[in-house]
């Protein structure tokens, strides 16, 4: 990407001490998107994912909170601004929609008062002229006669219907940048499609850029321009979607890949899932935080931390892990033509084999990378 | 998996209506919720057998009427050809011998305060079966063993465990009493994308080896694709379809079910990302007040006049394709082309 990226993360962490220990929720995280694009956050509860948006409009601060790095927006660092500048960024260049519209929403206020409320925190205009403004937001976002709805309480919408207004309340100060932390995770199928197609329609009109955070491969790879893997606070993958989808290249983005059902896989074979679980964030596992539910895992990845590095090609993709470029291959390739994990070990050990016979390419990889800290 | 022809549970116009009240001093019914509204059903012994819908659409009642843990408004059901929609006492015991069922939540499911031992171990304490402490011990061990837990865990509190782990130990709890029947109700829909797997991969374990019939219950399309022998759509209390995985996900007849599978995001970026979609507009209608005679008639991108007069019946179309479908006008072939995603429609099915 050679334009100014829109928002830059850059080496974030985020931890959090409580009475069990320090959990660093990001450990390290660097992303960016480019102004009217999408970037999808992909990973599993405990990945981080949400942690990092929250930060960027400085709800996370707090007296046990630690955060380090930068988030550039708009040349800005949103971190080292104070929570009165902080205002004035939040709900007005970047805006957020959550999960659960029925919590987000206010249920002792009308949707008219809460979409004011917003529009008149940012804007010196009158009631009316905010009144008119959410009506046409209302009207926008495809709720069937926003006039009188406007008056009407939270509890009176649907679940698609509320997750409209949410979105109508975020767009109102046209937004450069519009978080959307799984906002149709609590929705029905048809109804999140729904919810998509608008929030691809609004950015097609309105040109912002748009961060989704997913635990749903499917829903990014119908949204995002580009797709971040994360595992346990960090990202570990990171490439455009089709590129992404075409070429894995970590392991854990196999695992995904392998383990959900999908419609286009012959019917009735056994799933791969991925063994063990999701790890605790205070203390994590040595060397790669994946190396414990890595099917190709050796010796030297338990104490080597692998850091980002570019797979190489013409397509900008970053992969943290330190397996040789070539046995990645080998083994998706085993695993995409559908072979076993057992199979696909079979592949990564001769691959790996291969390669410490011409040079010792793979111990060479491995030194590279840095050394964990005892 | 053999699905033999044998019936083992039936449901015959089956209704559950919940009454919707009104006043403090003199409630009064005012109205029903329709959750379940004139199914008719049968499971095959062996075979799985999943029910779809969107929320609301009545299919966590039909489980819970199928297995007794409701009692019908109306209609039927039959046990091995023995009517069980009116029993009470030692009857139903003994039927909860023979069908159980898996939750969703593995934590509300689970009692906080007993140990997992005491939790797998009281369908047996119930039914008097494995008598003394140690028998019982070891035939939970069996069992903790069985779906893939530690057996040494056999003295911790479900606190202990993770999402994943929990569902086990109410599989395991489920399969206590060797039922023949397991109806999953959302098992996998509170657990995080790569655990999955693990819990639907133990699922046709234990089908394959105990010979179980199984009943899914879930909303999510890839995941009864998945696992199922035969699939019923269900739309606000009533059946639309019911056909097998094969005929279901590569040839829908109902309109509905069409729009569902047009709705799956696929886990593969489209060639042009705004792919052309066959959206239903609004919302489900609410299962209290459900539209007249077709009652997908109100978002039906095919309505015609007759939908909104008569009641279409399920029922194999006389063009023989596809199962059976609850439609005047079920989709053409040229329809479902369009419809399905274009990674399904590639494959056929």
């Amino acid at each position: 990407m050679t334009e100014t990226p829109l928002l830059e993360v850059e080496d974030l962490h985020v931890s959090f001490s409580t009475d069990d220990g320090v959990v660093k929720a990001v450990d390290g995280a660097s992303y960016s998107v480019a102004a009217g694009k999408t970037l999808g956050i992909v990973g599993e509860s405990g990945s981080g994912k949400s942690v990092s948006s929250l930060t960027a409009l400085g709800l996370t601060k707090g007296r046990n909170t630690t955060i380090s790095g930068r988030m550039l927006f708009a040349g800005r660092d949103l971190l080292a601004l104070d929570s009165s500048e902080i205002r004035q960024v939040r709900g007005n260049d970047l805006a957020m929609i959550f999960q659960d519209p029925l919590s987000a929403l206010h249920p002792f206020y009308t949707i008219g008062n809460q979409l004011i409320e917003a529009v008149r925190a940012h804007q010196d205009v009158s009631k009316a002229a905010a009144r008119a403004r959410a009506l046409d937001l209302l009207e926008l976002v495809g709720i069937p006669d926003p006039a009188a709805r406007l008056d009407r309480y939270p509890h009176e919408f649907s679940g698609g219907m509320r997750q409209r207004v949410m979105i109508a309340m975020a767009l109102l100060n046209e937004p450069k940048l519009l978080i959307a932390d799984e906002p149709t995770t609590a929705l029905d199928v048809t109804v999140q499609a729904q919810i998509l197609t608008l929030l691809q329609d609004l950015q097609d009109r309105l040109g912002m850029a748009i961060v989704i955070i997913t635990h749903d491969l499917g829903v990014v790879a119908e949204m995002a321009d580009d797709i971040a893997v994360m595992y346990a606070g960090r990202i570990v993958e990171r490439a455009p979607g089709r590129e992404l989808f075409a070429h894995p290249q970590h392991p854990y983005t196999w695992g995904l890949l392998k383990s959900i059902p999908r419609l286009d896989n012959p019917r009735g074979e056994d799933l791969t899932p991925i063994p063990g679980r999701p790890p605790s964030l205070i203390n994590r596992p040595s060397g790669c935080h994946f190396h414990p539910r890595c099917p190709y895992v050796r010796d030297e990845h338990r104490r080597v931390d692998p850091r980002m590095q570019s797979v190489g090609g013409d397509t900008p993709h970053e992969v943290a892990c330190l397996l040789p470029a070539q046995t990645r291959s080998a083994v998706w390739q085993a695993l995409s033509r559908g072979d076993s994990v057992q199979q696909a070990q079979r592949v990564a050990r001769d691959s790996a084999r291969a390669a410490s016979n011409t040079s010792e390419s793979a111990s060479a990889a491995a030194d590279e990378q840095q050394e964990v800290q005892p | 998996m053999s699905a033999s022809s044998e019936v083992i549970l039936e449901a015959r116009d089956l209704t559950k209506h919940f009454p919707i009240t009104a006043g403090v001093l003199f409630r009064h019914q005012i109205g029903a919720v329709k959750a379940v509204d004139g199914i008719d059903l049968d499971l095959r012994r062996g075979e799985t057998l999943g029910i779809v819908g969107e929320s609301g659409c009545g299919k966590s009642t039909t489980a819970r009427l199928l297995m007794r843990l409701l009692e019908p408004t109306s209609g039927q059901i039959l046990f091995e050809g023995n009517d069980i929609s009116r029993i009470k006492g030692d009857p139903l015991k003994q039927l909860r011998r023979d069908v159980q069922i898996v939750f969703q939540d593995p934590y509300s499911s689970l009692n906080p305060r007993r140990r997992v031992g005491t939790i797998i171990a009281e369908p047996l304490v119930i039914h008097g079966i494995a008598g003394d402490a140690a028998e019982r011990k070891r035939k939970v061990q069996e069992l903790m063993d069985r779906v893939g837990l530690n057996p040494e865990h056999y003295n911790r509190y479900p606190h202990e465990f993770s999402g994943g782990q929990r569902q086990r130990i109410g599989v395991a709890r489920a399969i206590a009493l060797d039922p023949q029947v397991l109806i999953a109700d959302e098992p996998v829909s509170a657990l995080d994308v790569s655990i999955q797997a693990q819990v639907l991969n133990l699922l046709r374990e234990l089908q394959r080896d105990l010979g179980l019939t199984l009943v899914l219950i879930a909303h999510d399309l890839s995941v009864v694709r998945h696992m199922c022998d035969r699939v019923a759509v269900m739309y606000l209390g009533k059946i639309a379809e019911l056909a097998s995985a094969d005929e279901l996900y590569s040839m829908p007849r109902h309109p509905y079910t069409g729009a569902l599978l047009s709705a799956v995001p696929v886990p593969e970026p489209p060639e042009d990302r705004r792919r052309p979609r066959h959206l239903l507009t609004g919302d489900v209608p609410s299962p209290a007040n459900p539209p007249p005679a077709c009652r997908f008639h109100t978002r039906c991108p095919k309505v015609q006049p007759l939908c909104i007069e008569q009641e279409p019946p399920l029922e194999k179309k006389s063009d023989g394709i596809g199962g059976l479908v609850a439609c005047h006008f079920p989709l053409t072939p040229e329809e479902v082309a369009e419809r399905l995603p274009p990674a399904l429609a590639r494959r056929g099915g």
